[in-house]
């Protein structure tokens, strides 16, 4: 008889226990779905017992309220709003008021930010100083303090409607904010965006043509005359057989205030102008401190190169020095957006604002709404550290770190 | 030289210290109030309790909701002390339970904090021009006690603009507090009479004036008597105007946490017993004379007869106590908002109903 050869033990249970159980192996895992039972036990009687205490006090609860009409107006929304739209529809304008204040802010606070802080290292006595003057007084003064400061300013400095200063008869400028033209699409609007749409795929398909020409055979192709035609001249002729894409409504003073067009509110330019210069003074000792990480030789060999210094900087150090740069650059991010709560104070109509403020102390509903705008908050945050984690690993690949 | 700059730092330290606070009490207040109402209810064994009178005894102080500044009705005067037409109703409070009308600590609230502070047992009483509407009073877990002070919403505008009606207002930018019934009523206004308007709505009152003021709009609309304290503020009061429509009712008036009715009838008659004593001719000045009054109806409203204020929790002095800590509501409005006042407003609404107002408090018996 022969004997035959045991079967092992399974690869796949064994490393399951050990994955679930750690080293205390299955008794290890039984305890975990014990804790984590009791824990959602002791989370239920919470939830529970907070909605008991809170309707033996009469102060309502539940999520019902989101269906109710809002009732109060919200002066800048890029989402169509009105008085007799839902509180969830007032959620999504401060959610969006929120967003876009934040993206813009955080564009404008890297840049100036680099620039300060790239400013700082510069051999230009001068130039040094005055960003490193930027960089002390900036980000020692209180952000609420900026905020305010920002708007009075730029309500100070402007007319008021009657009096607003106009540029080519379609701008406007006053206190009221900077009123624009407004594009209105038309019959030939597809048609043009169609054109912009198969010119910009053309583009990217000619460059992955020429890239791939230039790394197997080494071959430079200028493309650029053809991209640049294919962007202006297929819209154009879409713009010449169908007509014109969009017209344009122009803002005009009505009454008290400009009607018609687009406006851009003095409380957007002030707290944009604020958190993106303030965060900006941060940023810059980051780039400033990541500079300084990459090894002084990179700067001697790109200039034993050949490179100029702003070339060397750009294509030798600043790729270095992201590896450094981009974790504290993410808790900036994560700063500014936060900070834009401060909206409140000069009454730019933000997601704490309409939210967790009027919307609040409307409903009284207080634990909800502090925690849904604590959930979203945290999920902007996520998705923003995602973002950059994904960006840092590829630069990290591309250097083949 | 050393000396001055060494002072000229600490003054500045000073006002940034101030600004870090402001900068914290404003999100990090609202949070903490949140936070506490969470613990406390989703912790608590029960709901709370009607405890209200016991809690204020065993601290020994009353603990007040007001607002942030409002000059008439409740702002911090030269000294730092609080003072005027809701703070007499926190100091009555205070005289009737402790027969010492300082015993009370000021809390002060923006208009969007003033319901949760409320509910998470920070104040045992809001005194601070809240208009009592049915949803405030059903969902918020608040009674209202009473009505202190008949108003309703108007408008301010600059004289400059030429403006003679709110219905010449169409396309507007209007400034208003966030957090308060004028937001939604100036929506319904507007709505209402096919008139388009931009709201730009603020945290407090002081930014909410500091904007009008810059020329961010064109209106300032608020409770009529709260036009009147805060064009107090500007720097040319008399460039401002008030427009003749008023477009809502605000009863104005303290309120409680539901669920003490002890507390809630010990705020409500103190409320009560000022405005009664008006109409007796009971004042600050004769009120020990006519303790002495043999009168039936005195002698129970000075409990020489009878112990009405024991039934309530008092004593049977708290009247007394009362009118001496404050006056009767009479002089309690002529002295914070009325003619001896720099607000000026009439009596109106407010005066009493045998007077031509409306202002009645049911009897002391
Ligand atoms: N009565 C209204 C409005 C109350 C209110 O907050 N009014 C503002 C007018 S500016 C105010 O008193 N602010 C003073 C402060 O926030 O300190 C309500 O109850 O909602």
């Amino acid at each position: 008889m022969a004997i035959e050869a045991r079967a092992p033990p399974s690869q796949f249970v064994a490393k399951l226990r050990r994955v679930l159980g750690g080293q205390a192996g299955w008794g290890g895992f039984a305890l975990q779905i014990l804790f984590v039972a009791a824990l959602a036990w002791i989370g239920y009687e919470i939830v529970a017992n907070a909605r008991a205490n809170l309707a033996a006090q009469r102060i309502a609860s539940g999520f019902g309220f989101l269906s109710n009409t809002a009732g109060f107006g919200v002066s800048q929304s890029l989402i169509p709003y009105s008085e007799s739209d839902t509180y969830t529809r007032v959620f999504f304008v401060g959610l969006v008021n929120t967003l876009v204040v934040s993206v813009i802010g955080i564009f404008f606070a890297t840049l100036i930010g680099f620039l300060v802080g790239l400013g700082r290292l510069s051999p230009n006595w001068l130039l040094a100083r005055i960003a490193g003057g930027y960089v002390e007084l900036v980000r020692n003064l209180p952000l609420l303090f900026q905020i305010l400061f920002w708007y009075l300013a730029v309500l100070a400095a402007l007319p008021n409607p009657r009096q607003s200063i106009s540029l080519f008869g379609s701008f406007f400028l006053s206190n009221r904010g900077f009123g624009i033209p407004k594009p209105v699409g038309t019959v030939g609007f597809e048609p043009f965006a169609i054109a912009v749409a198969v010119a910009i795929v053309g583009a990217l398909l000619l460059r992955g043509y020429a890239r791939r020409q230039l790394f197997q055979s080494g071959r430079l192709i200028k493309i650029w005359p053809y991209v640049l035609g294919m962007l202006i001249g297929l819209p154009l002729l879409a713009t010449l057989i169908f007509g014109k894409p969009v017209t344009f409504e122009y803002p005009e003073l009505k009454g008290f205030n400009f009607s018609g067009g687009s406006r851009i509110i003095p409380e957007f330019v002030a707290l944009t102008l604020a958190l993106s210069t303030y965060t900006a003074a941060f940023i810059a000792e980051i780039v400033r401190a990541g500079v300084q990480s990459v090894h002084k030789g990179q700067m001697e060999a790109g200039a034993s190169l050949g490179l100029t210094r702003g070339n060397t900087l750009r294509l030798i150090v600043v790729p270095q020095a992201l590896r450094v740069i981009l974790p504290p650059l993410t808790n900036q991010y994560l700063n500014l957006t936060k900070n834009s709560s401060l909206a409140v104070a000069i009454g730019y109509p933000d997601l704490f604002s309409v939210f967790a403020g009027t919307t609040l102390s409307q409903t009284g509903q207080a634990i909800e709404i502090i925690a849904i705008t604590m959930g979203v908050y945290l999920v902007i945050s996520l998705v923003t550290s995602a973002i950059m984690s994904f960006y840092g690993w590829r630069i990290g690949r591309s250097m083949g770190a | 030289m050393a000396m001055r700059n060494g002072r000229l730092a600490s003054a500045m330290i000073a006002m940034i210290e101030e600004f870090r606070t402001s900068l914290k009490g404003f999100a990090m207040k609202r949070a903490t109030l949140v936070f506490t109402l969470a613990l406390a209810a989703g912790l608590s064994a029960q709901a709370a309790s009607a405890q209200t009178l016991k809690t204020v005894k065993d601290r020994g102080m009353l603990s007040c909701g007001v607002s942030q500044g409002l000059p008439g009705f409740s702002a911090p005067d030269d000294k730092g002390n609080w003072a005027g037409f809701d703070v007499d109703v926190c100091r009555a409070i205070a005289a009737a339970v402790f027969n010492d009308p300082t015993k009370v600590k000021y809390v002060p609230l923006s208009a969007k904090d003033r319901f949760t502070a409320l509910q998470s047992g920070e104040i045992d009483v809001l005194s601070r021009n809240t208009t009592w509407t049915l949803s405030r009073d059903t969902s918020l877990g608040v009674n209202f006690t009473g009505i202190a002070y008949y108003d309703g919403q108007g408008f301010l505008v600059r004289k400059s603009l030429k403006v003679n009606s709110a219905l010449e207002l169409n396309s507007a930018s209007v400034c208003v507090q966030t957090g308060t019934t004028n937001e939604q009523n100036v929506a319904d206004y507007f709505k209402g009479n096919n008139m388009k308007y931009e709201v730009i709505a603020f945290g407090t009152a002081d930014e909410t004036v500091k904007a009008y003021e810059s020329g961010r709009c064109d209106v300032f609309t608020s409770d009529v008597s709260q036009l009147y304290a805060e064009r107090l503020k500007l720097a040319n009061p008399a460039d401002h105007g008030v427009l003749p429509e008023v477009i809502s009712k605000e009863p104005l008036g303290p309120l409680v946490r539901h669920g003490d009715d002890q507390w809630l009838d010990i705020v409500k008659w103190t409320l009560f017993a000022m405005v009664n004593a008006e109409e007796l001719g009971i004042t600050q000045k004769n009120v020990d004379e006519m303790a002495k009054s043999d009168k039936p109806e005195l002698k129970r409203v000075f409990g020489t007869d009878g112990n009405l204020g024991e039934t309530l929790g008092l004593t049977k002095d708290w009247v007394a106590r009362i009118i001496k800590a404050t006056g009767n509501y009479g002089e309690v409005f002529d002295r914070n908002v009325g003619a001896g006042s720099k607000l000026g407003i009439a009596r109106g609404l407010n005066q009493l109903w045998n007077k031509g107002g409306i202002q009645y408090a049911p009897p002391i018996r």
